[in-house]
């Protein structure tokens, strides 16, 4: 997949997206000391099936069952003036809330860290969760915000006018981490 | 989609399936402890009604304020207008003050057309005349939707004042954009002479188009404009066009009862009919609000050209 001017290159392949979820999910039983009272929440639209497979791996690995759901940010987005009305994706919070629990958030990419500040708000308006921690499957680096990840499935240095974009299974058919140069903003 | 909304016909399949999509997301709000979004800060919403409105007016002041807006309300009783300024005056006037979108009701079909072309701003069209009242079909299919799943292939049938109706008008519209079947009955009185040209059916026997209907929608005797003898009396409309228990029974298992609001009990629809598990009607106000918080999200959401 190369033409003159944009260069593709797979960076992560379907087993390397497994087995570093496998190690976030270890990472979160480890430092949630046995993840008994947290709750998953994917950012649509890849975070939320990343955040369901969390949630599979945590139910094998310690035998209970994890809150998980979904939570969109659109429109608490700090640029939603700068496009046209985008399409919502959806919220869904587990039945028994996030008051008082530590609330994982999962997202594909961690890049100028404006969806997490946006996250943030989000989640504000749904509960008060005792800790907030962010698992993310790419960071990219180039932070606008200070905001930084606690579970990273890879570090990827990027040039800022790279792209990054995660294919998995559950919305594209196929499970694979491209680096796609020269393809401008 | 277009930066108005004036008609349901302005909607192509895409835009109104957005439409409803985006509202079945915010509904979810509605179920929070804390139901405002941040959306719509720092924006302008005027609502400018030269007709006696309630719930339309609260919908769109409650669906505002939830994305955040703030919200003028501008009721020509009491108001400049009654001291006689006209349509044009009272859209500079709210150019000047930097009004984001402006939500008409006006009593002459077309007005929301011609505010589109002196101001900046988005038009909502909150009813115009005996025109159109898009927001309203939009919620009647938004609720038909969630009750039925989808509209395609549904037979939906919209009985009584055609005629004075917009919201008959935006229905019919809208929901063959839909893929929904549409039958009309009606008085012929109570028909526009232009009906034949409408993309629906026309009966005049509401018992025999009951048994093969999924949605019966009923409307509002406008009592005042009832002035010109459409038919004989209300006891005789009653009986041939209301909606009363023998003909709930009628309908298939699943069928469903829905009125715009408000209703004449015992006129239209009787009220154990209005009040019973079949009827959507309370459910309409709510959804009113879903509904209009999706169309000024998507018209002020993102960037404004």
């Amino acid at each position: 997949m190369t033409d003159a001017r944009t260069h593709t290159r797979a960076v992560l392949e379907g087993p390397d997206i497994n087995r570093a979820l496998t190690r976030i999910a270890h990472e979160i039983i480890e430092r949630t000391k046995g993840a008994g009272d947290i709750v998953l929440l994917g950012i649509p639209t890849r975070g939320t099936p990343l955040a369901y497979r969390l949630g599979e791996r945590i139910a094998q690995f310690e035998g209970i069952k994890v809150p998980v759901g979904s939570l969109d940010i659109t429109m608490y987005r700090d640029d939603l003036r700068l496009r046209p009305a985008r399409p919502l994706g959806r919220t869904e919070v587990p039945p028994d809330g996030i008051d008082d629990r530590t609330v994982v958030l999962v997202d594909d990419v961690l890049f100028s860290g404006r969806t997490v500040r946006a996250a943030l708000d989000a989640l504000g308006d749904v509960g008060r969760p005792r800790a907030v921690q962010l698992a993310t499957l790419v960071d990219r680096g180039h932070r606008e915000l200070p905001i930084r990840a606690d579970y990273v499935g890879k570090n990827l240095p990027t040039a800022k006018s790279e792209q990054v974009k995660v294919y998995l299974e559950e919305t594209d058919g196929r499970e694979a981490v491209v680096l796609i140069k020269g393809a401008g903003q | 989609m277009n930066r108005h909304l004036i008609s349901a016909a302005d909607l192509s399949r895409d835009d109104a399936l957005l439409i409803l999509d985006t509202a079945d997301e915010l509904a979810r709000v509605s179920d929070r402890s804390i139901k405002k979004l941040p959306t719509l800060r720092g924006r302008t919403v005027v609502n400018l009604f030269f007709e006696d409105s309630t719930r339309t007016r609260i919908s769109f002041e409650a669906a505002a304020k939830r994305l955040s807006a703030d919200v003028i309300n501008f009721s020509a009783k009491g108001s400049s207008v009654s001291k006689g300024e006209s349509l044009k005056d009272t859209a500079l006037t709210l150019q000047a003050m930097g009004a984001d979108a402006v939500v008409i009701r006006h009593g002459a079909s077309g007005a929301p057309h011609r505010l589109a072309s002196w101001v900046d701003g988005s038009i909502v069209n909150a009813g115009d005349g005996t025109h159109e009242h898009p927001t309203q079909a939009l919620l009647d299919a938004f609720t038909m939707r969630r009750r039925l799943s989808t509209l395609e292939g549904r037979r939906v049938t919209i009985v009584g004042d055609v005629l004075h109706s917009r919201v008959a008008r935006s229905n019919v519209l809208l929901l063959r954009t839909l893929g929904a079947e549409v039958t009309l009955v009606a008085p012929p009185t109570l028909l526009p002479v232009t009906v034949e040209s409408w993309p629906c059916e026309v009966s005049y026997d509401l018992d025999s188009v009951l048994p093969k209907s999924d949605v019966v929608m009923m409307l509002r005797v406008q009592t005042e404009r009832m002035n010109a003898a459409f038919f004989p009396s209300a006891r005789e409309y009653s009986r041939r066009y209301g909606l009363d228990r023998d003909r709930l029974a009628k309908m298939p298992e699943e069928a469903i009862v829905m009125h715009p609001g408000p209703m004449n009990r015992g006129m239209e629809i009787a009220a154990d009919v209005a009040d019973s598990a079949r009827s959507t009607i309370v459910e309409q106000v709510a959804n009113g609000v879903t509904i209009r918080m999706a169309v000024l999200y998507l018209l002020l959401g993102g960037e404004t050209l």
